[in-house]
C-alpha cells in the first residue's frame, strides 16, 4: 500500500525539503524527513483508483495506512517544519476519506473532477419531471405512513438506495456523465428522505 | 531529540529508562488528578510515600504565602476556610461568566466579573486567579511528584481531557500546562486513554463504547479499533453531570427528611455523609446515616432501592446521551464488541446495571476506574516519545460554525468530523459599500447563536467598498490533531488580503499568558522542599487554629500551669513556622499536639457528659446503637 502511495505522490525528480537530496517518496530516503504534501486528487492521495465503485474495507485500509504514515502523532518529536507538513498531510487524508466514504459525496466529487458539478440539491431545482414526480411520491409516502409501518418504508427506501448506487456505478463505469448526474440527484433526495425517515422513527435525543 | 519513524512492525525496542527525562501521562480530573508513567508498555501510577496515587484537584491560596497548596492538604483547608480554596476548577476551564450562572457551591461565590468578558476570574481570599492558573498549580504538583518518584526531569506529558471539551477548554488546558513548564505532547480524550489502558489497541478489533462517569463530568464515546488504529466515531456527554450530583440528590433527600431546612454552612457535612452512604451502598443493601447538625441529631436509613430511585433520573440522562451517540454513529447496541467503564461513579450498582442493560453485555471493569485514564495517558506518552503502532484518530466533538444574519448558525465543520481538518466557507457583504465584517465563531449543536458556546469574535476590516453581495469573504476553520481551532478570514475576489488569527473568547490573551509565565518563573523556587515546608506550615497553622478555638470555649478545664505549657509549645511552633526548616516545624507541631493531648481528652469527656445529661434511657440506648 505504502509503495503505491509514494509512486503516485512524486511525479518528477524533487529535492528534499531538508537535506536537498533527490527524493522518491513523501519521506526522504536520505534524511528521513517528511516532505510537504503534493497536489493530488482524493483517490490518488489514498492510493486508490478513480472509480465510483470502491470497496469500503479497502478504503478504510488505505485511510489507516496513510494516517499511520503521516499523522502528527508520528512526528511529535520532530521540528516545527515537519510537524506542519504532517498536519497538512493528515488534514488532506481526512478530507479524502470523508469525501470518498459515503456514496453521495463520492459521486458529487467524481462529477466535479469531470468538470460537471452537480446542480442545486435542495429538491426545488429538480428539472427532470419524472424525477420530480418520483420525489413527490416518496415524500407523500413518508408523510402518510403511520409510525408502525415506518420499518417497512425504510426497507423499501434502503432497497431503492442500493439500486441507485448500482446505477451510479454502471454510469461512471460507462463514462455516462448525464446518467451519473441523474442518478446522483436521485441519490441526493433519497438520502435526504432517509435521514427524515430516521428522525421520524426515532426522535433525536437532545445532547445537553 | 531526533526520532526515526518506522514502518509498522519495524519499531525497534524502546530505549526508555536510559534517559534523564521522562514523559508522563496526566489525568487532570474535576475532582481528582493522577500522574502515571509507562516503561516498556507497562504503565504505573506514581504515588506518594504513603502509596496514595490521587492528588485531589483542590488548590488553597493562603494569606501571606506565595505558594498555593495543592491536594489532600488543600482539601483539609477547604473544610475550615473554603474562601481560600478552589475545587472543581475544571468546570470553569475556558468558561465565561455567562456560562457559569448555574454553577453552585463554593466556586460560584468566588467568581468575579471584571466586565471585560473573557474567561472567568476567581477571587480567592482577595487574590484574583484564573482557572488556567489554578489548573497550572495542580499540574505543577503532579509534575513535582513525577520528578520526585522518577528522579528525572519531567517536562513532557500527555494530558487527558473529556471528549466533550470544547475548543476554549482545550486551549485553557494547554495554557495551564505551559504555566507548569510542561510541553503537551498531545491532548488525548479520556475515553480513548481508557481504551488504551485496557490494551484494546493490541488485542481487539471492533466497536467499543466507553462510558465515563466521573465526579463532575460524564462522557460517552464510541471507538472503532482496527489494526492498532483508534478512531473516535462519535462522542457525547454532559459537562456538568457526575457522581457529585448523586451525592447532592441524596443530600437533598436527607435534608428534606429532617425537615426544618439547613444553614448554608452545614451543607458540606450532609454532602460528605451522602457520599459515604453512596459508597456503602455499592456493597450493602441498606445503610444508616446519622446527622448531627445545628444542634439537632437525626438518623436516616437509605436502602439501595431508595438511593436508586433518587439517582435514576441522573443515570437516565447518561443512558439517553449514550443512546444518542449510538444513533449519531448509526450503530446498534448489539454491534458493539465491548463496553469499558471509567470513573469512580461507575462503581454505583445502578449505573452498572443500566449500562449492562443498554449495551446487552457485561462491561469491562477490572482496571481501577479511577486510575484507568492516567494509565492510558502514560502509554500514549511513551508511544509518542519512542514510537508505536497505535494511532489515535479523533473527531470534532461539537459542531463549529459562524453566526449569520438573524442570529442563526452556519455550520462549517459538523461534529464527529475526523481531525485534523480544514474547511472553508464563503460569505458576502449585505450592504453597499460595506468595508468590514464581524465574524463570530460558535460551537454547539443548537440552531440559534445564543444557545451555543461563543468561542471567538473578530472583525475583518479593509474590505474594498463594493455593492452588496459582490465581496467574497472566505472563512477557514482549521482544527489540529489536539482539537484546537484556528479561524482565519480573507476577502478573495479583489485579491486584497486581510487575514486575522483568532484567540478564543474565553482563552487568555498573549499578554496575560506572558505575565503568568513570568510570575511562574519567578516562583521557580517551588521545588519539592518548599512544597513540603509549605505543607508542614499548613498543618501547624491548622493545629494552632483548632487549639485556639478549643481554649476559647473550654479553657477553664486547664490549670494555669497546664495552660502555660500549651502556650509555650504554641509559641515555639509559631517561631518555627517563620523559619525555613521543615523538620523544625514538624517537630514543633508534634510537641504542641503532645502538650494539648490531655486537654483534648478532658474536653472529650466533658462533651460526652453534656451529651448524655437530660437524655432519657430509651433515647440513650438508641443513640448508643447509632454510634
Amino acid at each position: 500500500m505504502g509503495a503505491r502511495l509514494m509512486a503516485i505522490e512524486i511525479t518528477a525528480p524533487v529535492s528534499c525539503n531538508s537535506c536537498g537530496g533527490q527524493i522518491e517518496d513523501a519521506i526522504c530516503g536520505g534524511c528521513k524527513s517528511l516532505q510537504p504534501p503534493g497536489q493530488l486528487d482524493h483517490f490518488a492521495r489514498l492510493g486508490l483508483e478513480r472509480d465510483f465503485a470502491i470497496d469500503g474495507q479497502a478504503l478504510e485500509r488505505a485511510y489507516f495506512a496513510a494516517q499511520r504514515r503521516f499523522h502528527p502523532d508520528r512526528f511529535a518529536g520532530r521540528g516545527a517544519k515537519e510537524k506542519t507538513f504532517s498536519l497538512q498531510h493528515a488534514t488532506l487524508i481526512n478530507e479524502a476519506y470523508e469525501t470518498l466514504r459515503e456514496p453521495l459525496p463520492r459521486a458529487r466529487y467524481l462529477l466535479e473532477l469531470e468538470g460537471r458539478p452537480l446542480p442545486g440539491e435542495d429538491g426545488k431545482t429538480i428539472a427532470d419531471p419524472a424525477l420530480l414526480m418520483e420525489a413527490m411520491e416518496w415524500r407523500e409516502a413518508l408523510e402518510e405512513t403511520a409510525p408502525a409501518d415506518l420499518p417497512a418504508l425504510k426497507a423499501k427506501l434502503d432497497a431503492e438506495l442500493a439500486t441507485v448506487e448500482g446505477e451510479l456505478a454502471l454510469a461512471f463505469a460507462g463514462h455516462d456523465l448525464a446518467g451519473a448526474t441523474n442518478q446522483a440527484l436521485r441519490l441526493s433526495y433519497l438520502s435526504k428522505l432517509g435521514s427524515e425517515l430516521r428522525r421520524k422513527a426515532a426522535p433525536r435525543i437532545a445532547v445537553p | 531529540m531526533l526520532l526515526d519513524i518506522y514502518e509498522p512492525g519495524e519499531t525497534p525496542l524502546p530505549h526508555a529508562g536510559d534517559s534523564d527525562r521522562a514523559a508522563v501521562g496526566i489525568d487532570l480530573g474535576t475532582t481528582n488528578s493522577l500522574v502515571a508513567v509507562s516503561v516498556n508498555g507497562r504503565p504505573e501510577i506514581l504515588r506518594d510515600a504513603l502509596g496514595d496515587g490521587i492528588v485531589p484537584s483542590v488548590v488553597a491560596y493562603l494569606e501571606g504565602d506565595d505558594e498555593p497548596v495543592v491536594g489532600r492538604v488543600a482539601t483539609r483547608i477547604l473544610e475550615r476556610e473554603p474562601e481560600l480554596v478552589v475545587a472543581s476548577v475544571k468546570r470553569l476551564m475556558g468558561r465565561g461568566t455567562g456560562d457559569v450562572a448555574s454553577l453552585g457551591g463554593h466556586l460560584a461565590q468566588k467568581i468575579r466579573d471584571d466586565g471585560q468578558g473573557g474567561m472567568v476570574r476567581l477571587d480567592v481570599g482577595g487574590r484574583i486567579v484564573s482557572p488556567v492558573e489554578v489548573s497550572g498549580e495542580i499540574l505543577r504538583t503532579l509534575r513535582q511528584r513525577a520528578e520526585m518518584v522518577l528522579g528525572k526531569t519531567v517536562d513532557q506529558a500527555v494530558i487527558t481531557v473529556p471528549a466533550y471539551f470544547d475548543d476554549a477548554a482545550r486551549t485553557a488546558t494547554r495554557d495551564a500546562a505551559r504555566l507548569a513548564g510542561i510541553e503537551v505532547l498531545r491532548l488525548v480524550n479520556e475515553p480513548t486513554a481508557a481504551a488504551l489502558a485496557y490494551g484494546l489497541d493490541q488485542a481487539a478489533e471492533g466497536l467499543y463504547a466507553i462510558y465515563d462517569l466521573g465526579g463532575g463530568t460524564f462522557d460517552v464515546s464510541l471507538l472503532k479499533l482496527e489494526k492498532g488504529v483508534f478512531q473516535v466515531l462519535a462522542t457525547g456527554g454532559d459537562a456538568a453531570l457526575g457522581g457529585d450530583d448523586f451525592d447532592r440528590a441524596l443530600a437533598e433527600h436527607l435534608i428534606g427528611e429532617r425537615g426544618g431546612g439547613i444553614a448554608a454552612g452545614d451543607v458540606k457535612p450532609v454532602l460528605a455523609a451522602a457520599r459515604r452512604a453512596k459508597e456503602a451502598l455499592t456493597d450493602a443493601d441498606a445503610t444508616t446515616i446519622d446527622l448531627d447538625i445545628g444542634g439537632r441529631a437525626t438518623r436516616h436509613t437509605v436502602t439501595r432501592a431508595g438511593f436508586n430511585a433518587l439517582i435514576a433520573p441522573l443515570v437516565g440522562r447518561t443512558i439517553a446521551a449514550a443512546r444518542a451517540v449510538l444513533q449519531d454513529a448509526g450503530v446498534g447496541a448489539g454491534e458493539l464488541s465491548g463496553v469499558v467503564l471509567v470513573g469512580g461513579s461507575t462503581r454505583v450498582p445502578l449505573v452498572r446495571g443500566e449500562v449492562t442493560a443498554l449495551f446487552g453485555r457485561e462491561p469491562l471493569s477490572d482496571i481501577d476506574p479511577d486510575e484507568v485514564v492516567a494509565l492510558g495517558a502514560a502509554l500514549q506518552a511513551e508511544a509518542l516519545t519512542i514510537g508505536s503502532d497505535t494511532l489515535l484518530l479523533d473527531v470534532v466533538p461539537l459542531s463549529l460554525g459562524l453566526e449569520t444574519m438573524g442570529g442563526l448558525i452556519e455550520k462549517v465543520i459538523p461534529r464527529n468530523t475526523p481531525i485534523p481538518v480544514s474547511r472553508a466557507q464563503d460569505f458576502t457583504t449585505y450592504q453597499d459599500g460595506q468595508t468590514a465584517m464581524a465574524i463570530h465563531v460558535v460551537q454547539g449543536e443548537r440552531e440559534m447563536v445564543d444557545q451555543n458556546r461563543s468561542l471567538a469574535r473578530f472583525v475583518l476590516a479593509g474590505i474594498p467598498a463594493m455593492v452588496a453581495g459582490a465581496a467574497r469573504i472566505r472563512v477557514t476553520f482549521t482544527v489540529d490533531a489536539d482539537g484546537l481551532l484556528t479561524v482565519s478570514a480573507r476577502e478573495a475576489l479583489t485579491g486584497v488580503e486581510a487575514r486575522v488569527e483568532v484567540k478564543p473568547t474565553y482563552g487568555l490573551t498573549d499578554d496575560e499568558m506572558t505575565g503568568m509565565l513570568r510570575a511562574s518563573l519567578e516562583n521557580a523556587r517551588s521545588d519539592v522542599v518548599t512544597r513540603l515546608l509549605a505543607e508542614a506550615r499548613v498543618d501547624g497553622r491548622r493545629l494552632i487554629l483548632a487549639l485556639d478555638a478549643a481554649l476559647a470555649s473550654d479553657g477553664e478545664l486547664l490549670s494555669v500551669g497546664e495552660r502555660a505549657g500549651i502556650e509555650d509549645a504554641k509559641a515555639a511552633l509559631e517561631t518555627a513556622m517563620t523559619g525555613d526548616d521543615r523538620e523544625a516545624v514538624v517537630a514543633a507541631t508534634e510537641a504542641l499536639e503532645a502538650a494539648g493531648r490531655p486537654f483534648a481528652e478532658r474536653r472529650m469527656d466533658r462533651n460526652i457528659r453534656r451529651a448524655l445529661s437530660g437524655v432519657d434511657v430509651s433515647r440513650l440506648e438508641s443513640r448508643l446503637q447509632a454510634g
